[in-house]
């Protein structure tokens, strides 16, 4: 291939991903997006001009070799591509799907200064796929076994990446997962349009063949403590998400057709109610009913789209603030946008409104303005005197995030928590306050995203990495460890 | 896969199987729960622990079919295998020497309500069970039962057997006749537990109850289970299963359990008629060889 100068890399256009049709796809689970063929790949590659000191892999919070993969596509080897991927990220599949990327890695992105930045996620997409499709998920190269144990508490984006870094670097690892499948929210919570589940199985796979062992409906805390763990293992990583969601409180709550987004997502996504009555999990027949989701994040936009899907005559967000405000990625509003989901601005449910036997039927809105900005820096939406609107649904989703779960505290004592619950952890190692145990993700954060749990849990690999092969490191100040880290790299 | 070792019935429609789950087994406490799974596509229902064994890492469940998921679980047999059983889940009674206890069991609740009877028992409590059921074949482990108890009084509502009437007809008897009662334990359909809970207010007897709303992970992830407790919002699975009686709103439990009632109608005919389908074919099959 000619060498390209990098005029000619900028000349060439960003290379728009193929998507199912909006009419089409809002009756059907299959995935939006479709992938790029070998060739608009090759292309959308050609566009990175190789900067040499490049700041999309600082963006990136599990640090990805992104120059190096993007070569690869462009000089069409794949196979190399993928592996280098996995040098960093345990799931590129699935990252190349569900993150942000236009918040981190192409944010930063040289091209993307004066023009559209190199679509960092779609090749990081296409390498995964072409690897799983063509030649299986390769085993990546390991260091020679430590002998020594660690084990994963949840199996979700945090605790696989932190698994397939430390078995990466020779250590024994065991991940615990409370639910009947591997993923977390990635098998609950992000629907199939978005995520099939066969690649989240994949990927899963692939760190079995490595040497990941996995053990389902075993949920620690209950079915063996973090203290019964730390007598047969060296290590032990935390990293079971925030999972206990938080309702509006307000009157009717507790009306019937009134869910968490984690019940709505779970019951479709996890145990296939769209599938009922094969499948054996019922859910409210959502069918040429009106459904209002109360959030403006990623969860919401998946439990709106879900619901169309599902055959609801209306699906509508409502959310207190503007679209500027919210937190879900444009791509996901503007998918849900093209596949007919409306859009309630500035206003805040106060009272949901059932019948006499228990069944949602309106939900009251408070109309709001946005006022002085609050400690977030979005200004904050205050109430218009007077101004409620009914909304007759028969179904509300509340998707407005999640607080702790309490299982791993309350059977744990001896490891601090903030008062929200999430568990206090020294932000460069993810230690928490009790020797041995390492924490990551949405407990120790609060809600936030699957690649952000998944640096956390590659911090954490490192730290227990050191850890494991110098125990005393544990107690030396932190000064004198990021040295040692520095040194052993 | 968990291997059920025993299953026999001891009611009608109603099964105790002992099923292997060494883990749970040894570190379950009385009031707790798991969540079962019987095929792959199945659905996640709770069922409380009646009981375990440590010697061969069983516990024990006592299932009452009524919907498709029960009435499945009580076609398997020793030597068969359910999907998954995760647990021990809730959190275990609050067990302490109150002085007199009463343990009240309505129908299959008696299953749920005599484990904490047993420890209550072990405690130092005095205790006395009510046993209730429709008729005489619906009272369940009476044997168990007086073994943890120190008293023990059987009632149906059609007479059949012990007391005639309601296990709050046999209460308000005990606490007519001057009986001093420092706590009691009630569990079985919502109604009989609303019932016990007005009974006893007035006297301002402790009384606990455990709740059986529709679940889905038992771990608090879902926020399906949620009930009023004290004008307050609960997950039951996490903060429960056991509250105050006093304080449950029974109103709201039993609107909430009515959520899916057309589609497991329709869920339990499509199996039954399945199963009848497989039946009939079977027959056929047979006939046509003979």
């Amino acid at each position: 291939m000619a060498e390209l100068s990098p005029k000619d890399r900028l000349k060439i256009p960003r290379q728009h991903i193929p998507e199912q049709d909006p009419e089409i796809r809002k009756h059907n689970f299959n995935e939006v997006n479709l992938g790029y063929t070998p060739e608009m790949a090759m292309l959308e590659a050609q566009r990175c001009i190789m900067c040499k000191k490049p700041l999309c892999i600082a963006g990136c919070p599990v640090a990805v070799k992104i120059p190096d993969f993007i070569k690869m596509i462009a000089e069409g080897k794949f196979r190399e591509a993928a592996a280098i991927l996995k040098e960093d990220n345990a799931l590129p599949a699935v990252c190349g799907r569900v993150c942000p990327q236009e918040e981190q890695c192409e944010k930063v992105c040289v091209v993307g200064k004066k023009g559209q930045p190199v679509a960092i996620g779609h090749l990081e997409r296409f390498a995964a796929d072409w690897e799983r499709q063509n030649i299986g998920i390769q085993i990546p190269p390991m260091k020679e076994k430590s002998g020594k144990k660690v084990a994963i508490v949840g199996g979700g984006p945090a605790g696989l990446s932190c698994a397939g870094d430390l078995i990466q670097m020779g250590h024994d690892v065991t991940v615990f997962e409370a639910l009947h499948d591997i993923g977390g929210v990635l098998i609950y919570g992000i629907p199939e349009f978005r995520l099939p589940k066969s690649i989240v199985k994949a990927e899963v796979e692939g760190l079995e063949n490595s040497g990941v062992k996995f053990v389902k409906n075993y949920i620690i805390g209950l079915t063996e403590t973090i203290d019964e763990l730390l007598e047969r293992f060296d290590a032990v990583f935390i990293g079971v998400g925030a999972g206990l969601p938080y309702f509006l409180g307000i009157p009717g709550e507790h009306l019937n057709g009134v869910y968490s987004a984690n019940e709505f997502l779970t019951r479709v996504n996890l145990m296939k109610a769209y599938n009922f009555p094969e499948y054996d999990t019922p859910m409210f027949d959502v069918k040429d009913k009106n459904v209002v989701v109360f959030g403006g994040g990623n969860t919401a936009m998946d439990a709106v789209r879900t619901a169309l899907r599902l055959g609801a005559k209306r699906g509508i967000i409502a959310y207190r603030r503007t679209e500027a405000e919210m937190p879900a990625r444009i791509e996901e509003i503007q998918h849900a946008k093209e596949e007919g989901v409306e859009f309630m601005l500035l206003v805040a449910p106060i009272e949901l409104i059932g019948d006499e036997e228990g069944w949602l039927k309106a939900v009251k809105l408070q109309k709001m303005q946005l006022g002085e900005p609050d400690s977030s820096g979005r200004r904050r939406p205050v109430p218009i005197d007077g101004a409620i609107e009914i909304l007759p649904v028969e179904v509300a989703v509340v998707a407005i995030g999640n607080g702790s779960n309490p299982i791993i505290r309350q059977t744990t004592p001896d490891l601090k928590v903030n008062k929200w619950g999430n568990i206090i952890v020294d932000m460069d190692t993810m230690k928490t306050s009790k020797r041995g145990v390492f924490a990551g993700g949405d407990i120790v954060t609060g809600g936030a995203t699957v690649i952000l749990a998944m640096g956390a849990g590659r911090k954490a690999a490192k730290a227990i990495d050191q850890y494991l092969r110098d125990p005393d490191s544990w107690d030396r100040p932190k000064t004198e460890q990021v040295e040692v880290a520095q040194e052993s790299k | 896969m968990n291997r059920i070792v025993e299953a026999r019935f001891i009611g009608p429609e109603i099964k105790l199987f002992k099923i292997e789950a060494p883990k749970i087994a040894e570190k379950r406490k009385a009031g707790q729960f798991i969540i079962i799974r019987v095929h792959e596509g199945g659905e996640r229902i709770p069922l409380t622990i009646a009981d375990s064994d440590t010697s061969n890492g069983t516990i024990t469940i006592i299932v009452q079919g009524v919907g498709k998921t029960t009435k499945h679980l009580n076609m398997l047999n020793a030597g068969d295998f359910v999907q998954d059983v995760v647990g021990p889940l809730g959190r275990p009674s609050h067990i302490e020497n109150f002085g007199t206890a009463v343990s009240i069991g309505g129908g299959v609740g008696t299953a749920i309500a005599y484990p904490t009877a047993k420890a209550l028992k072990e405690a130092g409590n005095y205790v006395i069970s009510i046993i209730g059921g429709r008729s005489k074949e619906y009272v369940i482990l009476e044997d168990e039962m007086r073994k943890v108890s120190d008293e023990v009084y059987p009632t149906t509502d059609d007479g059949s057997y012990g007391y005639h009437g309601f296990v709050t007809g046999k209460l308000q008897e005990l606490i007519d006749s001057g009986r001093k009662i420092d706590f009691i334990l009630a569990i079985g359909p919502i109604p009989m537990m609303a019932a016990v809970a007005n009974l006893t207010k007035p006297y301002g007897i402790k009384t606990v109850v455990s709740l059986n709303p529709i679940m889905v992970d038992g771990t608090g992830m879902c926020g399906g289970c949620r009930a009023v407790v004290n004008d307050k919002t609960v997950f039951v699975c996490v903060d429960g299963p056991e509250f105050d009686a006093h304080q449950v709103n029974f109103d709201i439990l039993t609107k909430r359990n009515k959520m899916y009632l057309v589609q497991e109608k329709h869920s339990l005919e499509n199996f039954m008629c399945h199963y009848d389908n497989l039946f009939f074919s079977a027959l056929n099959e047979v006939k046509e060889k003979v």
